[in-house]
């Protein structure tokens, strides 16, 4: 394998990392301050993708200036994390916290089911594909190689950005802290005078604009199609497991781990490509249930 | 090879040290069949760590347990309990979802080795010794309910009776009346103790009411700091300055 | 089998299934593809007594499929055979993987479920040379009673032979239930550690409770293939596994006949959304099934059990 491939096969994974981290990322976030799973995640990730290629479209039509396509973006993931995200904890998620685990991941499957239809009956069954700003942004050459400016500068800068800037908030802010409080013990948080609920809610709201920023940012690079959702969803808990759930550096690297794992498997074994995520999980599992990169001890007999 | 103890529970060298905690300190003990004692001692002391040991479920660092003539020194509280060495808990263990009867019904098919995949609980398991102990134990108005049901007293009944059920030859029980009124203490370590009697099981149980260790142990021991400190006829061991001070003086 | 009126209530729902089945011969594919969703579904219910949830059991009826696939295209075995073999290899595979999945409890059992049938799924999906790729793989019809009959007559006796299943699985599990074993699995839900104080395995029962599980699914994924003439990897996609689950509540998950009742509710749901619903079947399903976790959580049988008034039989 020569140079040339080596640095494909690096900035493919490592853009694609960066997406996986940011929906792995929504989703460990919402895991750490409910202790649920939430399934539908994957669907804000859909929703993201499509709604900005819808942006994008609407920029076109309406002749409104260019540059507005990449703000889009991010503008897609904010609408529909911050309004999905809300609808789904205030209706769904915080009325089931003392329910049992099972009925719990039940809840946030049916939620799945029922954005995944809607998601037909809004955006249809063609495959929605828009990437105006992928084209706007040019290619650069790097490494005798040429690549997209976006594809290797915008996903990892957002990435880099999402994870600097999230632990900023955590460990600076006093809303920051108070998340993590909530996240460590409910109980004792409310205790000390943290308006939990309040918490929460903003928590998975922003759980579920990265998630959806993942689908934005994703969606000029991939066609978007029914299915989309659950897909991005069993890999990005993929990301998710390995890494232990909860741990926010540690998704970081795992989702690094994966998405180099994948591009690399691409050039090398295109057989394996697709079961890398989940071999990986298969022996994370196996060898250190918790997670990689956890520091608390997993449920094992 | 070590020579085996002659008592019934015996602990040599016992210890469990870890991160500058010690929980046990070397404990050399040896309890003999038809005893009854009673273990005393502050949070923290040892107790429980010591009876967490011996019943396998958690390990010494070193030192070595001998029960009913072999050595037992880190195996499963399953195969400590198959040897015949029952146990109850501070809080009630109990299947909370089957009924009193369906949890005595369980503990006699694992001592009755049944293991069918066939034959109903109730049909499969002989249920003479099942009702012998809920009548034993005055749970048998209440078999048929779940046992998570029960109020406190009648669920450290039935936390026992599951043991009993095994025919252990030694019973261990953690603060057997914590959590039930003073008035149905007495009450109940009376049913508990001549439930013990007729099924002639030694016993230890943890105990932080003195009443109770003066009219029922007959030998008291005394745990400070992951060591016995006194060991002995119980009125002796309660004279001793030591456990004034440290024990009883709480 | 628990009162007299749950009886009375099987055999009529039995009936039902039957006189509706043979009057409009279009219902046999709707009906078959419930009878086999329900076994998974039977699979799913044993281990949700434990208390546990796997997120991959759809992993099972997909080997079954596709064993049953590869045996009918290269030795054209009739399909009573098939189905046992079927069946075999599914609880073999889950008496292979069991011995690691029994250590494993609450979201990790679901989440290395999860990982492995994702593992299958993606090689089912890639080895195209093997597996016939995403598009799947077809077969003949084989003989069934080593008759051979045309796609009408092998369909009732498939369906025969699946309602005949059905309640012999549905039985067994019920026996199972109320046996040493299922009692003992029933107790890991609760309190674990007791029953290893009581000197009993938790992780052997578990195991045991695990295989079952695997043939049941396995058993239901055989008649599918039978039923579909192809199989896709899309039989064992972690959306197909939540389903299951979904049905298991949906139908409630404390009775063998709670996973038929979902299946069916689920199939005819799926049936009537093409004509009344724009197709809409999953934010149908969905919805009401969000709103008996809140309602209902013992899910249709659940509440047909309050209403029978049936004396609360020890399960």
């Amino acid at each position: 394998m020569d140079a040339s491939l080596i640095a494909l096969a690096l900035m493919d994974g490592v853009s694609y990392a960066a997406l996986l981290f940011l929906v792995a990322l929504g989703l460990t976030l919402i895991f750490g301050v409910m202790r649920i799973l939430n399934i539908a995640h994957g669907s804000l990730y859909a929703w993201g993708g499509y709604f900005a290629a819808t942006l994008g479209l609407a920029i076109t039509r309406f002749a409104l200036p260019g540059w507005l396509a990449l703000p889009a973006l991010f503008v897609a993931a904010i609408v529909i994390g911050g309004l999905l995200g809300t609808v789904l904890e205030w209706a769904l998620l915080r009325r089931i916290l003392d329910k049992d685990p099972i009925l719990q991941l039940l809840v946030t499957f049916a939620a799945f089911m029922v954005l995944e239809d809607l998601q037909r009956m809004i955006w249809g069954v063609q495959p929605v594909f828009v990437s105006d700003v992928v084209n706007q942004l040019g290619t650069i050459s790097v490494a005798g190689v040429t690549y997209t400016r976006y594809q290797l500068l915008v996903l990892p800068l957002v990435a880099i950005a999402a994870f600097f800037g999230l632990r900023w908030f955590l460990g600076r802010t006093a809303l920051g802290r108070q998340v993590t409080a909530v996240t460590h013990n409910r109980e004792v948080a409310t205790a000390m005078g943290v308006n939990t609920n309040r918490v929460t809610w903003l928590t998975i709201a922003l759980g579920g604009a990265l998630g959806a920023l993942g689908g934005a940012l994703a969606s000029p690079t991939t066609s978007f199609t029914p299915g989309i959702g659950a897909d991005m969803m069993v890999l990005s808990f993929a990301v998710v497991a390995t890494a232990g759930l909860g741990q926010i550096g540690g998704a970081a690297l795992a989702a690094l781990m994966i998405g180099l794992a994948r591009s690399f498997a691409v050039y090398l074994l295109p057989e394996v490509e697709v079961l890398m995520p989940y071999l990986i999980m298969v022996g994370v599992l196996l060898i250190r249930p918790e997670g990689l990169f956890s520091t608390v001890a997993a449920r094992r007999i | 090879m070590t020579t085996v103890p002659r008592g019934l529970l015996s602990t040599r060298g016992l210890s469990l040290k870890f991160g500058g905690v010690v929980a046990a300190d070397g404990i050399d003990f040896d309890l003999m069949a038809g005893e009854r004692l009673a273990v005393v001692g502050q949070n923290g002391a040892g107790k429980t760590t010591f009876i967490n040991i011996c019943t396998g479920y958690i390990k010494a660092t070193s030192g070595q347990v001998f029960f009913d003539g072999a050595e037992v020194t880190g195996q499963s509280p399953r195969a400590i309990t198959r040897r015949g060495l029952g146990r109850s808990f501070q809080l009630p263990q109990l299947f909370t979802e089957h009924t009193v009867r369906q949890c005595l019904l369980l503990a006699a098919s694992a001592v009755q080795r049944k293991t069918g995949l066939w034959r109903a609980l109730d049909q499969a398991v002989d249920a003479d010794e099942v009702d012998a102990t809920l009548e034993l134990l005055q749970l048998s108005g209440r078999a048929h309910d779940l046992s998570g049901s029960l109020p406190e007293g009648q669920r450290k009944l039935l936390d026992v009776a599951m043991a009993l059920v095994l025919r252990p030859k030694l019973m261990i029980m953690d603060e057997p009346t914590s959590g039930v009124s003073s008035d149905e203490k007495h009450q109940l370590m009376e049913v508990l103790m001549r439930a013990l009697d007729e099924r002639k099981v030694t016993s230890i149980f943890v105990e932080h009411d003195i009443d109770i260790v003066r009219r029922y142990a007959t030998r008291l021991a005394a745990w400070i700091a992951g060591k016995v400190a006194a060991d002995g006829k119980p009125e002796e061991v309660l004279r001793d300055p030591i456990v004034i001070k440290n024990v009883v003086g709480e | 089998m628990g009162s007299p009126r749950l009886r009375l209530l099987v055999v009529a729902l039995l009936g039902l299934v039957l006189a509706l089945t043979l009057s409009l011969p279009w219902l046999k594919t709707p009906v078959l593809l419930a009878l086999s969703n329900g076994l998974a579904v039977l699979g799913v219910i044993v281990l949700i007594r434990a208390g546990q949830v796997s997120f991959g059991h759809a992993m099972f009826a997909c080997l079954a499929g596709y064993g049953v696939t590869f045996m009918a295209r290269a030795w054209h075995l009739d399909a009573l055979l098939l189905v046992a073999l079927g069946t075999a290899g599914a609880a073999l595979f889950g008496a292979l993987i069991g011995v690691f999945m029994v250590r494993y409890r609450g979201i990790f059992f679901g989440m290395l479920n999860l990982a492995f049938s994702m593992v299958l799924f993606s090689m089912l999906g890639k080895f195209g040379g093997l597996t016939g790729g995403t598009d799947g793989l077809r077969f003949d019809r084989p003989t069934i009673g080593f008759v051979h009959l045309e796609r009408e007559g092998f369909e009732t006796a498939l369906l025969f032979l699946a309602l005949a299943l059905a309640v012999l699985a549905g039985l067994a599990v019920q026996r199972y239930f109320t046996s040493v074993n299922g009692q003992a699995l029933a107790a890991i839900k609760t309190n674990e550690t007791r029953l290893e104080y009581l000197g009993i395995s938790a992780k052997r029962v578990f195991w045991g409770g695990y295989v079952l599980s695997a043939a049941m699914c396995g058993l239901g994924g055989s008649l599918f293939a039978l039923a579909q003439g192809l199989v896709t990897p899309e039989m064992g996609y972690w959306v197909r596994s939540g389903e299951v689950v979904f049905i298991a509540i949906l139908g409630g998950a404390g009775h063998a006949v709670g996973a038929f009742i979902g299946a069916f509710v689920f199939e005819f749901v799926k049936l009537y959304a093409a004509a009344l619903l724009t197709g809409a079947w999953q934010l149908a399903l969905g919805l009401v099934l969000i709103v008996m976790v809140f309602v209902a959580p013992t899910g249709i049988f659940g509440l047909m059990e309050t209403h029978l008034r049936a004396k609360a039989a020890p399960r």
